[in-house]
């Protein structure tokens, strides 16, 4: 990697840079507004990094990755429903179901390939959404409302505007550290390795099922923080965060962005949602744009945003 | 050489592997010793491919044994059979294409290594798993093109590098499907010095097309037609055995040419 001169580098800083002093310009500018949008898409791009996790770099297709967003946030909302307001108890929670409903999914899913592993997984997660709306003591189809935010015991105040936004953006660069440090590591290697060969990896003496299911897991219980992050965020949680079609915004933010880079998808989720609220603002059918701009980054982009300023910088 | 073996270190006892009303692999039994190159030849469509996968576990067989160094492995998936000291390499070549060559001998090393389940430190670091790496390319000749992508290496390093991914996982038994095939003359020959010196460290069994290969390098020969053996003994006594020459009759002279 030519460091000073690729284009992907100076993008990732110029995003970070903004991301860590976008506080700065609302507290400056009076917007607050940007800064509750953007402390969405750090969410939604912690989200989408995980599931770059196992779509870009494990080439496992998942179609069923928002469940997981419910699932971290109802372990905060139903815990707060129930009085029980620590966030020292609701995060681990909500980490701690996430990995298991990830670890018996991936168990089932992984026995299937291609096709039939995007419907299974997007089959559990409507599974996961239907069980949510019938859960009338906590809201049902209409949500939970958490009128408590998690309580860090003074340690940190996600009630703080500020204080929420960086706490989700630690948790975001955390995540992406983790998962960088997870993808050049023996583990993450076999898992790539699988990705591009798994008959030539079982040959060689990997078994590779075992380590896709813990690649799942780590995936889903990155994506189960977001959920309580989410939840923390819009003091509500509700199936819909489970819909097959978050799922589907989940997949978009990472092909948009790039799948298989580690910034790809934070790159795609402030693109895409960015995107989705100026759009939104022109017209109710923002999608219409939407829609055949993808296209034209899945034609000719591949690789994505990232793939694209590769290939700038090399010109 | 040893024709009645005690104690081989491949034992296969009447494998069947049928494909719909195919039989691909008709009762087949084998031997191999620790130490031979055994070499298996056989018109196209002989089944040798598919007795290659079945010892290798990539294809299970319906019914018949597989004995490796004193162990049942026929229920054996292959990755567990790869860390008893069972490698292959592939007739259509088979290597992890978005890595480089290192990449993917290092792998091999690594999968021989204790567990994979670490996170943390940058397994490319690894200085025991690149120089182990490093000496089995050293050892086909690739040491020049570790770092280079497999999509960027040509058909005969492909198949050199097949070869060092095989040794790095240290077999004890080398499986190697057709290692000559689409190679130029130059590369085979190189393949075939390449593997005079193995076959000093480690028992082979070679499937080829290439009989002029075949007759320089195997100790024992086994004929293969239709899933059956036909034949199975020294070169000497393939090269005279009527029935070889009879399943071999559209391209006859390529075994008796080799008919002092």
């Amino acid at each position: 990697m030519n460091f000073p001169l690729d284009l992907r580098n100076v993008v990732v800083a110029l995003v970070a840079a903004g991301l860590l002093l976008l506080p700065l310009y609302s507290a400056l500018s009076g917007n607050i507004f940007i800064l509750t949008l953007f402390t969405r898409i750090i969410i939604f791009a912690l989200a989408a990094a995980s599931l770059n996790l196992i779509m870009g770099y494990g080439g496992m297709m998942s179609f069923g990755h928002a469940a997981y967003l419910g699932i971290g946030g109802y372990a905060v909302g139903i815990l707060a429903a129930e009085g029980i307001g620590s966030g020292f108890i609701q995060w681990p929670l909500a980490l701690a179901v996430s990995a298991l409903y990830a670890l018996v999914i991936g168990a089932l899913s992984l026995r299937t390939r291609g096709v039939y592993f995007i419907m299974i997984t997007l089959a559990f997660a409507q599974m996961a959404y239907y069980v949510a709306s019938g859960l009338s003591r906590y809201g049902g189809d209409d949500g939970l409302t958490i009128y408590k935010r998690s309580d860090f015991a003074g340690l940190i105040n996600p009630g703080n505007r500020v204080q929420f936004y960086y706490l989700c953006l630690a948790c975001l660069f955390g995540g992406i550290y983790l998962i960088w440090r997870i993808v050049n590591s023996r583990f993450g290697l076999v898992v790539q390795g699988v990705r591009s060969n798994e008959q030539r990896m079982q040959a060689i003496g990997f078994h590779a099922n075992r380590y896709r299911l813990v690649c799942f897991v780590i995936a889903g219980t990155i994506c189960g923080l977001a959920g309580a992050l989410l939840a923390n965020n819009t003091d509500f949680v509700s199936p819909a965060v489970m819909y097959w079609t978050r799922s589907g915004d989940l997949m978009v933010m990472v092909i948009l962005g790039g799948m298989g880079s580690l910034f790809g998808p934070v790159i795609g989720a402030v693109v895409y949602l960015v995107l989705e609220e100026v759009l939104s603002q022109f017209t109710e059918y923002w999608a219409l744009i939407m829609g055949p701009l993808l296209l034209l980054i899945v034609l000719f982009a591949r690789g994505g945003i990232m793939g694209l300023l590769g290939r700038m910088s090399r010109g | 050489m040893v024709d009645s073996l005690a104690d081989p270190l491949l034992r296969v006892e009447k494998l069947v592997r049928r494909f719909g009303g195919i039989l691909a692999t008709d009762n087949l039994s084998l031997d191999v010793a620790a130490g031979e190159l055994h070499a298996i030849i056989g018109p196209n469509g002989a089944g040798k491919t598919t007795l290659i996968s079945q010892l290798t576990g990539q294809l299970m067989p319906n019914s018949g044994a597989i004995h490796f160094a004193g162990r049942d492995v026929t229920g054996l998936p292959s990755y567990r059979r790869s860390r008893l000291g069972l490698a292959r390499s592939f007739q259509i070549t088979s290597l992890l294409p978005d890595f480089t060559a290192a990449d993917n001998v290092a792998l091999a090393a690594q999968a021989h290594d204790g567990h994979s389940f670490r996170f943390w430190g940058n397994a490319r670091k690894e200085k025991h798993l690149r120089d182990a790496a490093r000496s089995a390319l050293t050892r086909v000749g690739l040491e020049a093109r570790a770092d280079v992508p497999v999509s960027e290496l040509s058909h005969g390093e492909q198949r050199e590098l097949e070869l060092a991914v095989a040794l790095a996982t240290k077999p004890q038994l080398l499986l190697l499907d057709e290692p000559m095939a689409g190679l130029g003359a130059t590369e085979s020959t190189r393949m075939v010095a390449l593997l005079k010196e193995l076959r000093r460290e480690v028992t082979i069994v070679l499937v080829e097309h290439d009989m002029e290969a075949v007759f320089a390098l195997a100790d024992r020969i086994t004929v293969l037609v239709y899933g059956r053996v036909i034949a199975s003994g020294m070169p000497e006594a393939i090269r005279r055995d009527e029935e070889v020459r009879r399943a071999y009759l559209g391209d006859q002279h390529a075994v008796t040419s080799h008919v002092q």
